[in-house]
């Protein structure tokens, strides 16, 4: 792992990209992201995974580019949403979703979907990307293109330690 | 009172302009029969989300009213939206939740909302406003005043099961064509 991107910077990328809604159901990976986008008032936290591409799909519908945080326990709870609500409907959502269980070291709980994930969201036709902190960056001007372009979602996976 | 009875009474007091968010099954399809306009939008998958996208309409525009259509197994399935709602607390969202006490559109099999009262569980949650018809004439009398409720505000509208079948034919609509309409009358774009 290389550097790490500081959050306040990582915001203030993502609106710069265009996005301006952010729902989700928190993760320790992303805990300094999280609360900086409280700091700023721009968060609301949902109680599931679903429930939040629900809120951010109404969002899309009302004119905003929403981000959906989550952790990669949460995109099981998600799938059938993404699947006939967002793909179906042609709703655009970021998906930023951590990666517990990478390379197999966490906590058990986390083992099963840390393994499958990249190959979840292949199946599902996610686009996604894993940036290290060099890349990330770029990697968000590429899903809000990918957004614009196909209005259909699209992942940031987010590595462990990637947030300062 | 079936739910094609309650939408015709309830779907004709609608003002012009409001957002109208229907669950999926028969509530899509016999709110599609009895008025459709560019602001409505029927859900045919995402069981439960119903709530949740009137939620983040509401919150993205604020001075536009939002109306859900919900039904009793829909809101059973994301009942911690009810939380979420009456937390983020919306004046222009309105609930409306047509419990005929079944999934009836898988079989009529009973939830479990002969024991459950929902509109007690949206007022507990913190709603604004919870009611409850079980009447034709009960609803035609509150849905002017529900209608201008400040929100969060629930009704449950208690129906019977209509005859067996769906009530109306399918969405006519392509999903897609559903997101682009509602996004053109919500003044943003495709």
């Amino acid at each position: 792992m290389t550097g790490s991107v500081p959050a306040d910077r990582f915001v203030d990328r993502l609106l710069a990209a265009g996005f301006d809604f952010f729902v989700g159901v928190p993760c320790s990976l992303v805990k300094t992201l999280l609360a900086e986008l409280e700091r700023r008032e721009l968060y609301l936290g949902e109680t599931r995974e679903d429930a939040a591409l629900g809120v951010a799909a109404g969002a899309y519908l009302a004119g905003r580019t929403p981000v959906v945080i989550m952790q990669n326990s949460g995109l099981g709870v998600s799938l059938n949403a993404l699947g006939s609500l967002h793909f179906l409907y042609r709703i655009p959502a970021l998906l930023l979703v951590t990666w517990r269980g990478y390379q197999g070291e966490d906590a058990p709980e986390h083992l099963v979907m840390g393994e499958v994930l990249p190959r979840l969201l292949e199946l599902f036709g996610v686009p996604f990307r894993a940036p290290l902190a060099e890349a990330m960056d770029a990697d968000v001007d590429w899903a809000a293109a990918r957004i614009r372009d196909t209005r259909r979602p699209v992942a940031l996976v987010v590595r462990p330690g990637i947030f300062a | 009172m079936t739910l094609t009875d309650a939408l015709a009474v309830l779907a004709p007091a609608v003002p012009d302009g409001t957002v109208c968010i229907h669950a999926n099954g028969h509530i899509g399809r016999a709110g599609c029969a009895a008025r459709d306009r560019d602001e409505c939008f029927y859900m045919i998958g995402s069981m439960g989300l119903a709530s949740s996208i009137g939620l983040g309409i509401a919150l993205a525009q604020p001075r536009r009213r939002v109306l859900v259509l919900d039904g009793d197994a829909n809101v059973l399935m994301n009942l911690g939206t009810l939380a979420t709602i009456a937390a983020e607390a919306p004046p222009n969202l309105l609930h409306v939740c047509f419990d005929n006490g079944a999934h009836a559109s898988t079989g009529a099999q009973p939830t479990i909302t002969d024991r459950v009262r929902l509109d007690e569980v949206a007022r507990a949650a913190g709603y604004r406003f919870a009611g409850r018809v079980e009447t034709r004439a009960a609803l035609a009398a509150e849905a002017p005043r529900f209608l201008g409720r400040e929100g969060p505000a629930f009704l449950l509208v208690r129906i019977a099961l209509g005859p067996p079948g769906p009530p109306a034919p399918r969405i006519p609509h392509a999903p897609e064509a559903m997101t682009a309409r509602l996004r053109r009358a919500l003044g943003t774009g495709r």
